[in-house]
């Protein structure tokens, strides 16, 4: 996937949640699309290379702006020092088990997590009395701090991936849960009708009318289970282990060497994009229906 | 004889709602008879708030008379119907799907084969000529496209009656006079049985056999009014028929509208 097809996407889950609406046009004429805006400032190509000029700048003023000011390495480092720590870390501190260990339990806990959410917001979608029922409960637990458990499950299951996986599934599963069954509960009414006028039976309708009609919703909580996924994963190996990016953390800052840490978020944010553009490319396939308007 | 038998009849239909205190129950319609018959044209006027969408959703079987007996080809409705097909203001076209699928979603439920479904689609699709869009997406439709698929879709299932709740009050006036006609061509060419409910008392007029005149709530029909005109394929014809305008007004005088404006 391009960069500008990755900000395509990103553009797109802020217009989430409205209906497509095709415009007004003559009958007899199909929809055309927008003519395509006139080159200058805000062509592709333009937009693509300020978005680099500012990385270049800013990259620039990292290395050369705290020295100048006197502001030792031990606090920020420069780009540079962070270039040749990462360098050692591939070295010397199996940086690529930490990455994998990391990538491996954020995945895993995003897939479990997302799967879970996106089942029990159908379940409860299709039942208000079990709906209604759990609804105080599922609140209080969306707004709890689920990172906050993690100490718990390490008392319970032990140092080992196990803590950190739970966290990750944890932090995935409310919103999802929360997108899917919003999703249901808005479906046009007129349109299960309609399925019902046409015999359909309940499991037709949420095959055909409720799960398909609920994609945006899901996808749009998938995005922000991929972001949380990270978040899940590094708390809980901040708080517990000897492996992942986390940990990695906990260990540079004992060592006060600010350049691993530094590195180690660095590589956490990584792993958050990619996490993220797989989710945005999977969207850009389901919801291909959706036009793009407005990039 | 088939020409003159009844395809829908309500006979003195009442429909009461519980309001939302619970005590208060509120009349929509009160003892409505009304007669369809087979491949007439009816159109059903009325303020709006009059309970021309309860008489819909009764006849289309999604709600229940809490008085009355509506009958169908003379049998009872007593849930969704597959001989009832029903359109409204708004398309309800899945965006999910391509227009021929969409066309195809009516025919879902029943035990036919994917062929023959497919064939039936396409040639409803043919018949509101939209062959060409079979493979496009909704949202590559204008609004009179997306309301003529909808009604590719309506006629797909082969209703015994179609019932129309204002198809064309969300379209610009241009695309409605071009939709209204193209809509009497189509319905009259496959000879199907139409109510159509609307408040565009000349829609009435051009496209029905008969109007009916529904009072305000509780809602209760009190004129009918056979349109003597010819041309019932071609709106646009009867609408320049100076006796058109004679219809509408004399509709405006069974509303009362003149006085209610004054």
């Amino acid at each position: 996937m391009s960069a500008s097809e990755f900000t395509a996407a990103v553009e797109r889950t802020r217009t989430l949640g409205a209906e497509p609406v095709a415009p007004a046009a003559q009958v007899g004429a199909p929809e055309h699309p927008a003519p395509a805006p006139s080159a200058g400032l805000s062509s592709p190509t333009s937009i693509l290379l300020g978005s680099l000029a500012f990385g270049a700048l800013f990259l620039l003023a990292w290395q050369f702006l705290p020295p100048a000011l006197g502001v030792p390495s031990y606090i920020i480092p420069t780009v540079t020092d962070l270039a040749r720590e990462f360098g050692r870390m591939i070295q010397r501190e199996n940086l690529a088990t930490h990455v994998f260990s990391t990538v491996t339990v954020a995945t895993a806990g995003f897939l479990i997590g997302s799967l879970l959410g996106a089942a029990m917001g159908y379940v409860l979608g299709m039942s208000v009395f079990i709906e209604k029922v759990l609804s105080p409960y599922i609140l209080g637990l969306q707004i709890a701090p689920k990172v906050a458990f993690a100490p718990l499950f390490i008392m319970w299951l032990g140092y080992n991936a196990w803590p950190k996986l739970i966290v990750t599934i944890l932090v995935v599963f409310f919103p999802i849960l929360v997108n899917v069954l919003q999703s249901m509960k808005t479906v046009d009414r007129d349109l299960i009708n309609l399925a019902r006028a046409y015999s359909m039976g309940r499991l037709q309708i949420f095959w055909k009318v409720e799960v398909p009609a609920s994609m945006p919703a899901l996808m749009a909580g998938l995005r922000i289970g991929a972001t949380l996924a990270v978040i899940g994963v590094t708390v809980g190996e901040l708080v517990g282990g000897n492996t992942g990016l986390g940990y990695l953390i906990t260990f540079g800052e004992g060592q006060a060497n600010t350049a691993m840490v530094f590195n180690a978020i660095v590589l956490l944010t990584l792993v958050g994009i990619v996490l993220y553009a797989a989710v945005a490319m999977i969207e850009a396939r389901v919801l291909h229906y959706i036009p793009r308007a407005m990039r | 004889m088939l020409k003159t038998a009844s395809v829908l009849e309500l006979i003195g239909v009442t429909k009461r709602f519980t309001a939302p205190d619970g005590v208060s129950p509120l009349t929509a319609i009160e003892r409505v008879s009304l007669e369809v018959r087979a491949r007439e044209f009816v159109a059903v006027v009325g303020p709006s708030g009059c309970g021309k969408s309860t008489i819909l959703n009764l006849v289309a079987g999604l709600d229940r008379p809490s008085e009355g007996r509506i009958l169908l080809n003379s049998i009872p409705v007593e849930g969704p119907n597959p001989t009832v097909g029903f359109m409204l203001q708004k398309d309800l076209l899945l965006p999910w799907r391509k227009i021929v699928h969409n066309v195809e979603f009516g025919l879902e439920a029943r035990a036919i084969s994917r062929a023959e479904r497919r064939q039936r689609a396409l040639r409803e699709l043919q018949r509101c000529r939209l062959q060409d869009f079979a493979e496009s997406y909704p949202y590559q439709l204008s609004g009179g496209m997306r309301q003529r698929a909808a009604l590719a879709r309506t006629l797909a299932i082969e209703p015994a009656i179609v019932l129309l709740d204002e198809p064309f009050s969300a379209l610009d006036a241009q695309t409605k006079l071009i939709l209204q006609k193209s809509f009497a061509q189509t319905i009259a060419s496959s000879g199907i049985t139409t109510l159509l409910i609307t408040h565009d008392l000349m829609e009435a007029v051009i496209m029905s056999d008969r109007i009916l005149v529904m009072s305000e709530r509780p809602g209760r029909i009190v004129d009918e009014i056979p349109v003597d005109l010819p041309d019932r394929d071609d709106p646009l014809a009867r609408m320049s028929a100076p006796r058109a305008r004679e219809y509408v007004d004399h509709l405006l005088a069974s509303l009362h509208l003149q006085e209610k404006a004054a």
